[in-house]
């Protein structure tokens, strides 16, 4: 009896935070209330937003590839979902990285609009 | 019969092996540690502070060194614990400025000054070092908390 406990219990956790890159695109277009656009994604990452960097001053302009900390030059592992499976699969993680990312090139979180344009620019990218 | 001998000879290898790790500052293992300060930057280890440091550190996660840290409350605690557990000792020496605040940067303690006196400004400035917190540029063990005189490897 504990054992099927336990197994459920991993089971839902499992469950609970397995998601797909494609599931986040639906999700901030869904609180966009709006399509996004994968060209207007690209411009946003790659140019600077008021901020001292862009997303591409870490992530580069091609997130296929791995990608260096401006600051630290610790090494960034590619953020595109083709190239790396384990981006865009928890949310915790995902609405953590918005946050904290948003503020350090915008100086304020990214709208729902912004997020579904990069995300539908970074599923693109093969 | 063994038995008997078993912790006095346990206690001697115990201090026998003392001095070889004196120059340790290996990470110990800690999950949330690693996934939410290594990943911006290299583990620095928790004994090269005082706990004052780093509940003063963990306690403006939002504005770290000019970066927004920030953490969920849970995870927040879980780390402030870890890293005031496994703060420093006595080696690590005073980590306060003059007017006695608690100093967040290890590069600026008393004890960071003074094994580095020898390294010039010119020589913190080079491309391949960029700053006094890539500890990894010369103490190309660092990661495994190896930061011995003779693991040290200066790039030009």
């Amino acid at each position: 009896m504990r054992y099927i406990l336990i197994i459920a219990a991993t089971l839902f956790a499992a469950s609970a935070q397995a998601e797909a890159p494609r599931d986040f695109l639906a999700r901030f277009e869904k609180e966009a209330g709006a399509a996004a656009s994968a060209e207007r994604g690209a411009r946003f990452f790659t140019t600077k937003q008021g901020g001292e960097w862009s997303c591409a001053s870490c992530h580069t302009e091609k997130p296929m590839q791995a990608g260096r900390h401006a600051k630290t030059d610790k090494a960034i592992t590619p953020l595109a979902p083709a190239a790396n499976a384990e981006r865009f699969t928890e949310a915790a993680k995902v609405d953590k990285w918005f946050r904290r990312n948003c503020n350090d090139t915008l100086n304020r979180l990214c709208s729902a609009q912004e997020k579904a344009d990069v995300m539908a620019w970074l599923l693109a990218l093969r | 019969m063994h038995s008997r001998f078993a912790p006095p000879l346990f206690a001697l290898l115990t201090a026998l092996a003392l001095p070889v790790h004196a120059d340790n500052y290996s990470v110990p293992k800690n999950h949330a540690f690693e996934e939410e300060c290594a990943s911006c930057h290299m583990a620095y280890p928790p004994q090269m502070l005082h706990a004052d440091s780093w509940r003063a550190m963990m306690g403006n996660l939002s504005r770290h060194f000019g970066s927004d840290a920030s953490l969920d409350e849970k995870r927040r605690t879980a780390i402030t614990d870890f890293l005031v557990t496994q703060s420093g000792g006595r080696k690590t020496g005073d980590t306060r400025d003059a007017r006695g605040t608690p100093l967040l940067r290890i590069t600026e303690t008393a004890r960071f000054a003074k094994k580095h006196r020898e390294i010039g400004a010119a020589t913190w400035r080079r491309a391949s070092i960029k700053s006094p917190a890539n500890c990894t540029a010369c103490h190309a063990q660092a990661a495994a908390g190896d930061y011995n005189e003779r693991s040290i490897r200066i790039p030009k």
